[in-house]
């Protein structure tokens, strides 16, 4: 199998540091030579935390509100 | 000390318990309405859901755990109200997306750019329309485990004990989720004319 292959395969769970430390350290090797696999797990990285950011949405005030009046009343 | 003393102290107790229960509860909102709103695909959807979610947890306030996690506690209220509603409402049948590997999103667009996309941040070619409309089509199943991990931070334990399933299911579902995504993106970002 092309190594690139299997980088391909595992770069989630490197990512995820899923992975055993040889298996890892064996990637981490690879990355720093292969201009194929190394902008690509760059790219999975940064697309990660734009998703988060691009999906975030503030709670409305007026929900907070509506939540706040939900407790129970003190006597 | 008489009865009514004891018992008169057994409220006063549950009263505080339940103040600091709800307050609890309440600061943990924003992080809440956060996964709702990826889990849906509108915000007066996810605002009803996150309702729906306070008025339960402050009604069964009792089954909750001291001590325990009440993020995650939350959150399982949340997606059990979430899968009831998609029950109830007819949905498109989701067709199993064909799945490419994890290079696909980054070849297209390198593809459609026609040079090496090095040396500049690659994301910026995708919109946040794109990303909001890329996750309103990933499969519920996929999407909630998405959501919870990757946008509300939430640990494969925990992930796994708010939808009730092994912990192996959440990074399959995970890793089928973010290819997915990726898929989607790619038709919104490089094939759109």
């Amino acid at each position: 199998m092309d190594p690139c292959d299997h980088c391909e395969e595992v770069m989630q769970p490197f990512l995820d540091r899923s992975l055993s430390l040889e298996e890892q350290r064996s990637i981490e090797t690879h990355l720093e030579s292969c201009p194929w696999c190394s902008p690509r797990f760059r790219f999975e990285q940064e697309l990660r935390g734009y998703v988060r950011v691009a999906c975030s949405e503030e709670m409305p005030p007026s929900l907070k509100a509506k939540l706040a009046a939900l407790r129970t009343p003190l006597l | 000390m008489s009865e009514t003393d004891t018992e008169g102290r057994r409220i006063a107790n549950e009263a505080r318990d339940r103040v600091r229960f709800e307050e609890e509860a309440l600061g943990l909102s924003d992080q809440v309405f956060r996964v709702a709103r990826g889990l849906v695909n509108s915000r007066e959807e996810a605002e009803d859901l996150v309702q729906q979610t306070y008025e339960r947890a402050f009604r069964s306030w009792r089954s909750f755990t001291p001590g325990t996690n009440l993020r995650a506690w939350l959150l399982r209220i949340l997606t059990n109200l979430n899968i009831d509603r998609a029950r109830r409402v007819k949905r498109r049948p989701e067709t199993q997306p064909m799945e490419e590997g994890d290079y696909f999103l980054y070849n297209k667009l390198e593809e459609s750019a026609g040079r090496p996309l090095e040396e500049e941040r690659v994301v910026e070619r995708l919109s946040q329309d794109d990303v909001v409309g890329a996750l309103s089509v990933v499969p519920h199943d996929f999407r909630d485990v998405l959501v919870l991990v990757d946008i509300g931070d939430f640990s494969y334990q925990d992930a796994a004990q708010i939808l009730d399933i092994p912990i192996g299911t959440v990074m399959s579902r995970l890793h089928r989720a973010r290819r997915v995504l990726k898929q989607e993106l790619a038709e919104r970002a490089v094939e759109a004319p």
